[in-house]
């Protein structure tokens, strides 16, 4: 069922940037927005094909900066580039335990704003940058950090609700059972 | 470890990267408008479970509290009304003072309220969405105000909505002026991360008298912004470049963290 995860990933990338630029109640709090797709990647690299890192980055990646005032297309590489050394990594990754997840979320929020940060000054848009970037990078941080583990219960119980759990077989075979006659 | 999959997924990706980020800005703004209507159906979502949730509130308001709030809404209008009286008497004196001495008719503000939208996903700008377009009549630079002071500019149009560039942001610099006696002028501009409030004004003259709580209003200057709008108040100011210049600091009028209505200026 690659194709119905990858339609959930990409829905929850739709939502998530939404609530990213809609809601502002973590804005009010901290001063820094949380970013939900660095987390959601983490999940599609670690649950996903390649396939499906590549189409949350590109459709992640564009739907953020769509909303925002980034240049069009920017934080399409620095998610790629986080998802796919997770997914190059990921049979190494005890990826069912929240550890790991957590571990992972803290990775992938601090590299995904690094990135995309250094892309922007590389390509000479000056963004608003000072001491204070350095809390916006541990909110960000923690954020995806909690984030990541909710995201796998998430789709965890997406999945057992709307698909099939496979047939399991069992060991049981009618012409080897034993007859017991008179 | 890498396969030839890996090779042509990072291939594509950073190809496609190239080729976006490359593209024309007028090629690049309409791909935006593109991919920003798959929100629109969240957009109608958000605006009626808000609506949903003001008009419970409003149902379970206590008549007291509304005829209190009423009572101190027709006082205020009524101050208001003599405020405008007295300020319409001193704006027909203005006039016919200008044309005895020639000078050219102030003009008036044509204003259109929005509401903003959306917020700015990413923390390293400070922009809002707000829902008129285009088909309104809003142009790139047009300026947006609350009564309380000015706001930023209009930095993108679509359609339906628009994209403003709010003070503090490095894409909205202001002429600014100091209301102190030797009138000093200076550029609202950039601010620090976590500061919403607090812009910095540069290119001030070294010699500049500021005081804190001087008022800071539009000088004019630049084109974008007209003469004596609202900006906020000194808070303090420092000797820049060894000496030859002064930055100071400015407290914004307008509450940027808590925006929900705006005025943009139609014709400035």
């Amino acid at each position: 069922m690659s194709w119905l995860n990858n339609i959930f990933v990409l829905v929850a990338a739709v939502v998530a940037v939404f609530w990213e630029a809609a809601f502002n109640g973590v804005r009010h709090l901290v001063g820094v927005q949380i970013d939900l797709l660095p987390p959601l990647m983490v999940y599609a690299a670690l649950s996903g094909s390649l396939s499906t890192v590549c189409l949350l980055a590109c459709g992640g990646g564009l739907l953020f900066d769509s909303l925002s005032a980034n240049p069009l297309g920017i934080t399409v590489l620095p998610l790629f580039a986080v998802g796919f050394v997770i997914h190059l990594w990921r049979d190494l990754i005890l990826r069912d335990q929240p550890f790991a997840q957590t571990t992972l979320g803290v990775a992938a929020g601090a590299g995904v704003p690094v990135l995309t940060l250094l892309l922007l000054l590389t390509i000479g848009r000056g963004p608003r940058i000072g001491w204070g970037t350095l809390w916006q990078l541990v909110v960000l941080t923690l954020g995806s950090a909690v984030a990541a583990p909710i995201f796998f219960l998430l789709f965890e119980w997406l999945q057992k609700t709307l698909v099939h759990a496979p047939k399991v077989e069992t060991s049981f075979r009618p012409d080897r059972e034993i007859r017991r006659g008179r | 470890m890498l396969k030839r999959p890996h090779y042509i997924a990072l291939g594509l990706i950073v190809f496609l990267t190239v080729v976006i980020l490359n593209l024309p800005a007028k090629t690049s703004a309409r791909l935006k408008l593109g991919l920003g209507s798959v929100f629109v159906p969240l957009f109608g979502l958000a605006r009626s479970v808000q609506q949903t949730a003001a008009k419970t509130g409003d149902a379970v308001l206590p008549r007291s509290e509304l005829i209190r709030e009423k009572d101190a809404l027709r006082a205020q209008n009524d101050e208001l009304r003599l405020q405008l009286m007295q300020a319409e008497g001193m704006v027909r004196e203005n006039e016919r003072l200008r044309q005895q001495l020639g000078w050219q008719p102030h003009k008036n503000w044509k204003v259109k309220p929005a509401n903003v939208v959306l917020r700015e996903p990413s923390n390293w700008w400070r922009t809002v969405q707000i829902d008129l377009g285009s088909r309104d009549g809003v142009k790139v630079n047009f300026p947006v105000l609350t009564p309380e002071g000015l706001v930023g500019r209009i930095s993108a149009v679509s359609l339906t909505r628009s994209q403003v560039a709010l003070l503090g942001d490095p894409s909205c610099k202001v002429a600014a002026r100091v209301d102190n006696p030797s009138r000093d002028t200076g550029v609202i501009g950039g601010s620090g991360p976590l500061d919403t409030g607090i812009v910095e004004m540069g290119y001030l003259s070294r010699t500049a008298d500021l005081k804190p709580g001087q008022d800071v209003w539009t000088s004019g200057l630049g084109g974008i912004f007209p003469k004596d709008i609202f900006i906020g108040k000194v808070l303090d100011s420092r000797s820049e470049d060894y000496g030859m210049s002064t930055t100071a600091r400015v407290k914004l009028a307008a509450n940027l963290s808590a925006l929900e209505e705006v005025w943009v200026m139609m014709e400035p």
